[in-house]
């Protein structure tokens, strides 16, 4: 989390609402992190969790109405020449105005859950590659386009992209749409790519091939990626630092190593417990006790103190714990790592 | 693609037949015939009429002979010399009477359709993407006002209001000093303002379910993933909202062509006799009063055979824009 001139995304206690008719969602609480350039930072997190909301607050696109940036901000190094970058705040930029319109896609891309719903249906594959090309760099011709088109589907491993590229989607099985979302949002070369959930939506043989491209990808072409993921497995196996969200708020922050050899908060623990390990004693599953809250509780203290098997009554339900580094580089929002949590013997 | 066009038009030729042997033997099903409703209007204004006079009429006319026998008659004149048999009321070919009718007809459906289609289109496009505004739920007001007022009612209104402000009488195809002139400039120009207001009324109906059609099919296809993963690639909103979603949103608004027609048609019969139009309507209308069989069954089996021409004009522009189906159909 050390500040470098390798530094792609910083965001600053992002706060982001959704005003339903229900009540008022806050679905990201004050959310800080940065991403380094070529470095994959993995984020981890139940449904509702806020995981994929900063996603989209990244690319500007949190649907709007209901959503709303209510606070903080998304900053976004922007090399111009080799030696200087400008900096972009995404969350002061018009929405789908010309400025933003030509980060997404140019210098961020996203990679969706749903290979099968992600493509328009009546349009070829080609054509919407090719329109990614043709939108950020007006100059280039419909023929060099549909090229770069080929190339890139050829990289990601679609066999015989010359004919391929002329396909619907619906000719394409689910992997294999899944590799030209990968083509299209890397066609551009961007300098991040934000996957959200590539792989939930395949079987476990096709997400190890996935997750194999675009860890070649990424060492081939040098870009940042953000992977979104509810599966502590796919992350570590592809992040270098990893992120757990919970409620729209980080709770622990480390390096994949770190994170996975020492797990400090009690969610990372309880989300550990509840997954099989191949050398594990054949015992249940210890599922995370509770239910996620509703998404319309305000929380005053810790979100997760419902659920917490370490949890100190009147401390952890009174005030909103602070993130703290427990250990080098290890930060961690939970009171059991604070002078409140361990008072004075 | 052309498999498929080649298919549906084979599958065409059934559906005639049946739609034949059905408008048919509809007509066939009320009581007597058209022998029977002459000789009661004869008798009841005061002609002395005998029994066996009116047999003669009967075998004249073939009405002794079996129905197949008639059907078989008249299908056979149809497709062997185009022939739709004898209008008995108007004392001549029933071919040639709805000859004289139907590119009115024809003009008036399509140019409303696609009168409501210019309208309906821009309206429902900005009602989806604005949804709530105000000016969506003045789409919304209108739209219903136009699918829950009957046309007839509206085409009197009209006419009156045309009539008492405007000085304009909106009855008939031409004002009265054109009717027995020449065709020329000034006639056209007669005519086309006497065809604005049936055009209208006739659209308005249509008009109001295509807002509603397309402003549901919007608000579906906007919430799709595609339209965000579009969005993510940096393109405008603008050229995204027509590229995908709109095209999508139109297939079905297109592919009601079909069933649009004959609604057209139905709905045009009342309005036409209420503004004098002189198209196939109020002619179906009164040959049916009058038990005119052939050409009764003539005009139900020319509409049925535009209505089908219609349905295959949608399903062949839905395969052209929709890859989904011109591959599926050609796989099986």
């Amino acid at each position: 989390m050390q500040t470098t001139h390798n530094l792609l995304v910083d965001v600053q206690d992002l706060k982001v609402q959704f005003s339903l008719h229900e009540g008022t969602v806050h679905a990201l609480q004050g959310v800080s992190f940065q991403i380094q350039q070529g470095k994959t930072l993995g984020v981890i997190g139940e449904s509702g969790s806020g995981k994929s909301v900063t996603a989209q607050a990244i690319l500007g696109i949190i649907p709007s109405p209901p959503g709303k940036v209510v606070g903080g901000r998304v900053l976004l190094n922007l090399p111009t020449t080799p030696t200087s970058t400008r900096v972009v705040n995404v969350t002061e930029l018009k929405p789908n105005g010309a400025e933003l319109r030509s980060i997404r896609g140019k210098e961020i891309s996203m990679i969706f859950q749903e290979p099968m719903t992600s493509f328009s249906p009546v349009h070829t594959l080609g054509d919407q590659i090719m329109e990614a090309v043709r939108i950020h760099y007006p100059d280039v011709s419909k023929q060099e386009a549909r090229q770069r088109a080929i190339e890139m589907m050829r990289r990601v491993g679609i066999p015989r992209p010359e004919e391929r590229i002329d396909a619907y989607p619906f000719q394409f099985s689910g992997g294999m749409r899944q590799r030209a979302m990968i083509a299209m949002a890397l066609v551009c070369h961007p300098r991040l790519v934000i996957a959200d959930e590539p792989t939930t939506a395949l079987d476990v043989t096709i997400e190890a091939q996935i997750l194999d491209l675009l860890r070649d990808l990424q060492s081939e072409f040098g870009m940042s990626i953000m992977y979104i993921s509810h599966d502590l497995t796919v992350v570590g196996s592809v992040a270098d630092e990893v992120m757990v969200m919970y409620l729209g708020l980080v709770m622990e922050h480390a390096a994949t190593d770190e994170l996975f050899t020492h797990p400090l908060h009690p969610y990372t623990e309880a989300l550990w417990r509840s997954i099989p390990t191949i050398d594990g004693d054949l015992d249940r599953l210890t599922p995370i006790r509770g239910a996620l809250p509703s998404p319309f509780a305000v929380h005053p203290g810790c979100p997760f103190f419902s659920r917490c098997e370490k949890r100190i009554v009147g401390v952890c339900d009174t005030a909103r714990p602070p993130m703290v580094e427990a250990r080098p580089q290890h930060w961690v929002r939970c009171f059991l790592y604070t002078e409140q949590g361990n008072p004075p013997q | 693609m052309l498999v498929f066009i080649i298919r549906r038009v084979l599958l065409l030729i059934p559906i005639l037949i049946l739609v034949s042997f059905i408008a048919f033997f509809v007509i066939e099903l009320p009581p007597g015939d058209w022998v029977t409703t002459y000789v009661a209007q004869l008798r009841a204004s005061g002609v002395e009429l005998s029994d066996a006079e009116s047999q003669r009429l009967t075998n004249i006319y073939g009405f002794d002979q079996p129905t197949y026998v008639r059907y078989y008659k008249w299908i056979s004149g149809i497709v062997t010399r185009g022939d739709f048999g004898w209008s008995f009321q108007w004392g001549k070919p029933a071919g040639e009477v709805i000859a004289e009718r139907l590119p009115i007809t024809l003009a008036i459906s399509l140019l409303a359709l696609l009168f409501s289609w210019l309208i309906a289109i821009p309206i429902g496009i900005y009602s989806a993407t604005n949804q709530y505004s105000p000016i969506d739920y003045l789409a919304t007001f209108l739209g219903f006002i136009g699918l829950a007022t009957p046309g007839f009612l509206l085409a009197m209104i009209l006419a009156w209001a045309a009539n008492q402000y405007l000085g304009f009488s909106a009855l008939g195809l031409y004002s009265t000093e054109f009717l027995d002139k020449p065709w020329s400039l000034a006639k056209a120009i007669d005519m086309l303002q006497h065809m604005v207001l049936p055009l209208l009324i006739i659209s308005l109906a249509s008009t109001g379910s295509t807002i509603r059609v397309l402003r549901g099919n919007l608000l579906d296809e906007l919430k799709k993933q595609y339209v965000v993963t579009a969005r993510a690639k940096g393109l405008s909103e603008l050229q995204l909202l027509f590229k995908y979603p709109v095209r999508l949103a139109l297939n079905p608004v297109f592919s009601t062509i079909g069933w649009l027609l004959p609604s057209i048609f139905a709905g045009e019969v009342l309005i036409s006799i209420v503004l004098s139009v002189p198209s196939i309507g109020p002619l179906l209308q009164r040959a049916t009063m009058a038990q005119d069989m052939y050409l009764t069954g003539s005009i139900v089996l020319i509409l049925s055979t535009l209505t089908i021409v219609g349905s295959l004009i949608s399903d062949i522009y839905l395969a052209w824009a929709d890859p989904r189906i011109r591959y599926g159909g050609l796989s099986k």
